[in-house]
């Protein structure tokens, strides 16, 4: 019996000490590529962001660094998952040109839409974009501008144009078209357009001016 | 050690080189035969190019974890082999999720949380206590190229046509004219049910008239 206990405490430490070594050399191996491949990742991160803000802030329009001019904005009004939203600042020679709101429309169809709201320092918009999103195949992807110009239609438009109650799909009364077989999905992108409009309205000093609070990238 | 009695009892003889590596991609493939790792198999196959990348990934996952735990099988306790492989398993696939991201951000985005669930697909599990740990690494490497193969194959089957019927694409580039109605239903998990079960009835039709005649 004592044999047995002693021989099995062997066993189980030297298995230990194998699995250990193994634990060892495998998190080295993961951890030597993390390194080299930090700075790619990284920079297609950047690369992939600064395209989709491009498309909505053409590039000749503004002169600062706009990646890295961002401010995290905590607003229970625009919060998804009480987590802050990022807010990108397009500026002409330190002129405000537009602010790019990268926010969460948390009541899609099949559950938060990610999107990129673009508004010019007049309060109207440049454009909207969805960045991804999990809606059907066929009905709410025509969100997609690579499916169709829906999201188009809020090009140009403000807070006045149409007015404010307008700011529906058009089963709700409102001035935006819905999708065939699909309104929940525009609605939440309705619904969160105008809540960022609201918020840069109010807010449009505070989000161009404190530049104390640029946080350097993300 | 049984097993592999039993193998080469049934053939008589060891099996070829060649044998261990042809025998993933249509006798023993691990989609259409063994039908394993129906998780992936099924979610990212709705358009070629998530299938291939799947596919691929999943390949340099067997293989190196296939020639790796052969390597060390004798070093390998047998009361922790199955820790052990998940680890070798869980390393490549970290391995194969930094490399893609570093590759394509708009192909990692699209195959979402599918890269790290490659860790517990079957297939290669399966592959390293079933031939990896009583192989030689020669062997092993075939094995998992074969299997790996046979796998991407199977999720290329699976891709072209839902994307093809699904989008009227292939491979991104579109083929069918405007005017053709698209399948949405193909792009949706039910379509992935229906092509698999399509693509097993083609596949079992062929093999059974082989038996016959």
């Amino acid at each position: 019996m004592a044999i047995d206990k002693l021989d099995l405490k062997k066993n189980v430490l030297s298995a230990g000490k194998s699995l250990a070594v193994f634990a060892i050399v495998a998190s080295a191996l993961v951890g030597l590529t993390f390194i080299s491949t930090k700075t790619t990742i990284e920079d297609n991160e950047r690369e992939t962001l600064l395209k989709s803000l491009n498309a909505l802030v053409p590039v000749g329009y503004y002169n600062n660094d706009l990646y890295k001019d961002s401010i995290p904005l905590d607003t229970p009004a625009l919060n998804y998952r009480k987590k802050p939203i990022t807010i990108y600042r397009a500026r002409l020679d330190n002129n405000p040109v537009a602010a790019i709101f990268s926010v969460t429309a948390p009541d899609g169809y099949n559950g938060a839409i990610n999107m990129l709201i673009a508004i010019r320092a007049n309060e109207t918009l440049s454009g909207v974009r969805v960045v991804s999103h999990k809606e059907t195949p066929g009905l709410g992807d025509a969100i997609e501008i690579e499916k169709s110009y829906w999201i188009k239609s809020f090009d140009d438009k403000s807070l006045s144009n149409p007015v404010e109650k307008k700011w529906r799909v058009k089963k709700d009364g409102g001035e935006f078209d819905q999708l065939t077989g699909a309104t929940i999905t525009p609605r939440a992108i309705v619904k969160i357009t105008k809540k960022s409009l609201l918020y840069f309205m109010e807010n449009k000093d505070q989000i161009f001016g404190d530049t104390k609070n640029v946080t350097s990238g993300l | 050690m049984e097993i592999r009695t039993k193998v080469i009892n049934s053939h008589d003889k060891t099996p070829s080189h060649s044998d261990e590596f042809i025998k993933g991609l249509w006798r023993e493939n691990p989609v259409f035969v063994q039908v394993l790792g129906m998780c992936p198999t099924l979610a990212v196959t709705n358009s070629a190019i998530n299938a291939l990348a799947m596919g691929l990934a999943t390949f340099f996952v067997i293989v190196m974890s296939n020639t790796l735990v052969s390597l060390l099988r004798h070093a390998i306790p047998q009361q922790v082999r199955i820790a052990s492989y998940i680890l070798i398993i869980a390393t490549f696939v970290t391995l194969v999720d930094y490399l893609l991201q570093a590759m394509s951000l708009t192909l990692h985005q699209a195959l979402g949380a599918f890269v790290p669930l490659i860790v517990v697909n079957c297939v290669i599990l399966g592959r390293a206590e079933a031939f990896a740990s009583k192989n030689s690494a020669a062997r092993s490497f075939l094995d998992g190229a074969g299997m790996g193969l046979g796998f991407t194959l199977g999720l290329l089957c699976l891709g072209m046509v839902r994307e093809l019927l699904g989008s009227g694409s292939l491979f991104g580039f579109m083929l069918l004219p405007d005017n053709f109605e698209k399948w949405t239903i193909m792009l949706l998990p039910g379509g992935g049910f229906f092509t698999l079960g399509l693509w097993l009835l083609v596949i079992n039709y062929f093999n059974r008239r082989k038996v016959q005649s």
